[in-house]
């Protein structure tokens, strides 16, 4: 990371409280704040690699307890709005993935305790392809999948 | 805050509805800019944090193939009316906001 992106990092995290604090202070470096984000997961190019280097396992049970709700033509694939919702027991986690995309996973949300099992947003694809969601509960992974036609596709090109 | 849309409703189930909108451009760092030629570099939130009485309700990671203009909607058990809802963002370049809103 070069020197003026370090400023910049600095000058933008000094409002967010202990983290920025701790920042400028320089007990940590801009690049440990980020550590939690997982690079190789979202740099990877298949669902495996994707969900492989999330959860270290690619083991994933269907599950018929996660409702994908998701368009079954999305018309522009720059926005597809997909909510997720299980009724699976202590889920930890919840991410999002497109099968097709040059780098499948779009998203992982970590719930806190009391966050229901419920996540909506809105995301890009770049062909017709899977919606594949992975919700990791009790350290096992389940998934489901729906298949979302797309007429254009949402990642440039 | 000025990028942050959100709002925070209590519901007679005691389940709080959350719902939020960022705007941010979401550049995935693949597509070309039309005039130019020249391609738009990647530049996109990473991480999305939403606290509730200082303790983390919900932390998002995300990758670029999250939409122009983010909306994220969620629910919790545990708020009540007039609790503060914090949410911040980070994105790849290392720019950040956060804002406030109270449940209602």
């Amino acid at each position: 990371m070069t020197d003026m992106k370090r400023r910049i990092f600095l000058r933008g995290t000094l409002t967010t409280g202990a983290i920025g604090m701790a920042v400028s202070a320089g007990l940590i470096t801009p690049r440990m704040v980020l550590a939690a984000w997982p690079k190789t997961a979202f740099d990877a190019t298949s669902v495996d690699g994707a969900v492989n280097s999330l959860f270290g396992s690619t083991t994933l049970t269907g599950s018929n307890k996660i409702k994908i709700k998701a368009p079954d033509i999305a018309e522009n694939g720059a926005v597809v709005p997909i909510s997720i919702e299980t009724d699976i027991e202590g889920v930890e986690s919840i991410s999002i993935i497109a099968e097709k995309n040059a780098t499948p996973l779009t998203s992982s949300f970590v719930l806190g305790k009391g966050t229901e099992a419920f996540i909506a947003t809105r995301i890009k694809m770049a062909k017709t392809s899977s919606v594949i969601a992975v919700v990791k509960a009790g350290g096992k992974l389940y998934s489901t999948g729906k298949e979302v036609k797309v007429t254009i596709g949402g990642c440039g090109g | 805050m000025a990028s942050i849309k959100m709002r925070a409703t209590l519901g007679d189930d005691g389940v709080t509805t959350i719902k939020i909108l960022i705007s941010h451009p979401m550049d995935t760092g693949l597509e070309k800019d039309k005039k130019t030629g020249n391609t738009i570099p990647a530049h996109f939130i990473q991480e999305v944090v939403c606290e509730h009485n200082g303790t983390n309700v919900l932390t998002a990671e995300w990758g670029p193939a999250i939409s122009k203009n983010p909306y994220l909607s969620f629910r919790f058990k545990g708020g009540k009316t007039g609790d503060t809802l914090k949410l911040s963002w980070v994105d790849n370049l290392g720019n950040s906001d956060s804002g406030e809103v109270t449940i209602q």
